[in-house]
């Protein structure tokens, strides 16, 4: 299928083109341009050096790592085993799905606040613990971590679950059937046939899990402590750009953000391409 | 391997709710044996297979491998303990192996010592003559080797019963033909008994000790591949073997010839003759002789390659027309219709100089008419 595509053909690619360089490139360079420089304009490394420098900025990469990283690996890891049973269709499969759709289209800001009011100390979540005996006083989801975590998940969990069913159920039926016959308990036809293709969306699946987590914003505001454990590095960003007008300093941020953020993508592709080696390799069948 | 003399199936028959997909299947496959179960798209043949793996839970019937019942329809042995090895139409190698990790996929199961599963595996790369193919991928394969190579993952773990699936049905003409010239030798050499699936009958016949015919999970006949061929059971097998001219007719008179019964069948189009070879001593010779009295509905079956252009003494002759001609390289494939007559037509091979619109005369042996009791016409 690749011969080389006729000239006009590559006109069609402009729009893309364009797109990319207007939404994308210009904004990432003007971003690290800003960030590379000081008020008047000239060449500095300061706004780098002085967020290492920060205590209180510098923490931030821990404090979002440490929500992103796990939220990630649970959504992830709660979706590989569910895409898994649901791969030939299960009854109610479209509610389900339904259900899981609903908090990506009601927004973050709507969830959270849904979940100030339900998981909150008179919501009807501690109302029921406590009525059901679990806990004498209410249990504090809310303006902790555990409030910025389950709402992150909320949020990235359909976008993994969707992403790996269609990966699983893509799998042909019969590689189970033969890894069967050959002698393979169904746990061992998980791990040894269908885990290993499943492997590149799962690296996908994470990448895009890790990348929304790690940005988290409203969240952590609405459902955190801004102020002090809950500070991320997109708040850290907010409050340099619009609470002290240092564009600079707040654009060397973003820079930090999008490195760490590619270090972790890098990390999950090499993991994939050690898993999974047949995906680079096409042919006729 | 586990030895055994036979693998029994009793009465096996599997419901999809009120769909029968396999009814009241029995056979019986002895060591070494080659079964094909044959039959057109929907009759069961791939269904009837996977309930005899294992895969596919069976409705009700046994399952013997001699005194041992592997699945009651209660309790079933797990496919993966059955030892048998199966062969699926779409090769189902595991793209994320290479060609040896594929092979060596249930041998690693096995937990055999790494010099055992080298040596095993080269062992089944020569004998599907993949050698040097080792560390290639599934993707970078012809189909026909990727074929090859699921055939070698599964004989690697010597099967009780190895199950093919349609294994050619992927492959194009000449790849096809080559495979089965290989499968056919694989048998000779391994004598592994094996079960094959298929729609072809060209394969059926080529491949098989005896075939088994189903239509709508009905076993129509079990025979070799000689008497499915020359004697079906039924107008649905002569069908299938390649009898593609069935006429509904009555029987006008039966008569003692000699040896054989001569029947002459009035149907729509053409008075045919045909000759029934039962000597006197044929056990099958008075219940035919009871079927077919005079009036009696039967339906003829002709070979289009048994019917020959012009008129022959002492043959079935009928006037036609051409009504459709199509080159086929060592002669022409005619289907024609019979003179004076809307319904009756008659398809044959082998014809050289017949062109469109043209009226001919055709003839056919009394001794190639087959007969059926009964008005059924095949599908």
């Amino acid at each position: 299928m690749r011969g080389s595509p006729k000239r006009g053909a590559l006109l069609l690619l402009i729009p893309a083109i364009v797109f990319i360089l207007l939404l994308f490139l210009y904004p990432f360079g003007y971003g690290l341009f800003t960030s590379l420089t000081n008020a008047d304009g000239s060449f500095t490394l300061a706004n780098y050096i002085r967020f290492f420098h920060d205590a209180r900025d510098l923490r931030t990469i821990g404090v979002t790592l440490g929500i992103a990283v796990p939220v990630t690996l649970l959504a992830v890891g709660l979706a590989v085993p569910l895409s898994y049973h649901m791969r030939r269709g299960v009854p109610g499969e479209k509610l389900i799905t339904f259900f899981l759709i609903v908090p990506v289209t009601l927004g973050t800001v709507l969830v959270s606040e849904g979940m100030l009011s339900f998981m909150g100390p008179n919501g009807w979540l501690n109302q029921l613990i406590m009525a059901l005996g679990l806990s004498s006083k209410p249990i504090q989801f809310t303006h902790n971590y555990a409030g910025v975590a389950i709402s992150v998940g909320l949020q990235g969990f359909p976008y993994a679950f969707l992403m790996l069913l269609g990966y699983v159920s893509g799998i042909n039926p019969d590689l189970e059937k033969a890894s069967q016959m050959l002698g393979a308990t169904k746990w061992q036809t998980f791990w040894k046939v269908l885990f290993p293709l499943m492997v590149p969306g799962i690296a996908i699946a994470f990448c895009l899990n890790f990348v929304m987590a790690f940005s988290v914003y409203p969240s952590a505001v609405l459902l955190g402590q801004p102020s002090g454990p809950q500070r991320v590095m997109a708040l850290a960003a907010y409050q340099w750009a619009f609470e002290k007008f240092n564009f600079n300093a707040a654009s060397a941020i973003s820079m930090l953000m999008a490195a760490i953020e590619l270090c972790v993508i890098i990390v999950v592709l090499a993991w994939r391409s050690k898993m999974y080696k047949g995906a680079s390799i096409v042919g006729k069948g | 391997m586990r030895d055994f003399k036979r693998i029994s199936v009793r009465r096996m028959t599997k419901r999809f709710g009120e769909k029968t997909a396999v009814d009241d299947f029995s056979i019986e496959f002895g060591k070494e044996e080659f079964v094909t179960f044959l039959g057109p798209s929907g009759c069961g043949k791939s269904t009837a297979l996977n309930c005899i793996t294992g895969l596919i839970p069976i409705t009700s019937g046994e399952i013997y491998i001699d005194d041992e019942c592997i699945d009651d329809a209660k309790t079933s042995v797990s496919p993966e303990k059955r030892e048998f090895g199966m062969v699926f139409q779409n090769y189902a190698l595991f793209p994320h192996l290479s060609v040896k990790e594929n092979i060596a996929f249930g041998l690693r199961l096995r937990k055999l010592s790494k010099s055992e599963i080298e040596r095993r595996v080269s062992d089944a790369l020569r004998l599907v003559h993949l050698e040097g193919y080792g560390s290639k991928f599934p993707a970078q394969m012809s189909g026909g080797e990727q074929q090859r190579v699921a055939i070698a993952r599964c004989i690697v773990l010597e099967p009780r019963l190895l199950l093919l699936d349609e294994p050619l049905s992927n492959l194009d003409a000449k790849l096809r033909v080559e495979l089965r010239y290989e499968l056919k030798a694989l048998h000779k050499r391994l004598k592994l008994t094996t079960i094959y699936v298929t729609h072809d009958q060209t394969e059926a016949l080529a491949l098989s000790d005896r075939i088994v015919v189903l239509k709508l999970g009905k076993i129509q006949q079990i025979g070799s591949p000689q008497t499915i061929f020359s004697d079906p059971a039924n107008p649905f097998v002569a069908d299938f073997v390649g009898y593609k001219n069935a006429w509904k007719g009555k029987i006008e008179s039966l008569k003692e010839s000699g040896e054989a019964l001569a029947a002459s069948v009035r149907t729509d189009g053409a008075l045919i003759e045909a000759r029934l070879n039962y000597p006197k001593d044929d056990p099958r010779r008075a219940p035919i002789v009871a079927a077919f009295k005079a009036g009696a509905s039967v339906t003829t079956a002709i070979r289009p390659e048994d019917i020959v252009v012009g008129a022959v003494p002492g043959s079935n002759t009928f006037r036609c027309v051409a009504d459709l001609v199509e080159y086929q390289g060592h002669a022409n494939s005619v289907s024609a219709c019979i003179k004076g007559c809307e319904e009756a037509r008659v398809d044959m091979h082998s014809v050289s100089d017949v062109s469109f619109g043209e009226a001919f005369e055709a003839s056919v042996d009394p001794g190639k008419v087959l007969l059926f009791a009964g008005e059924e016409v095949t599908p």
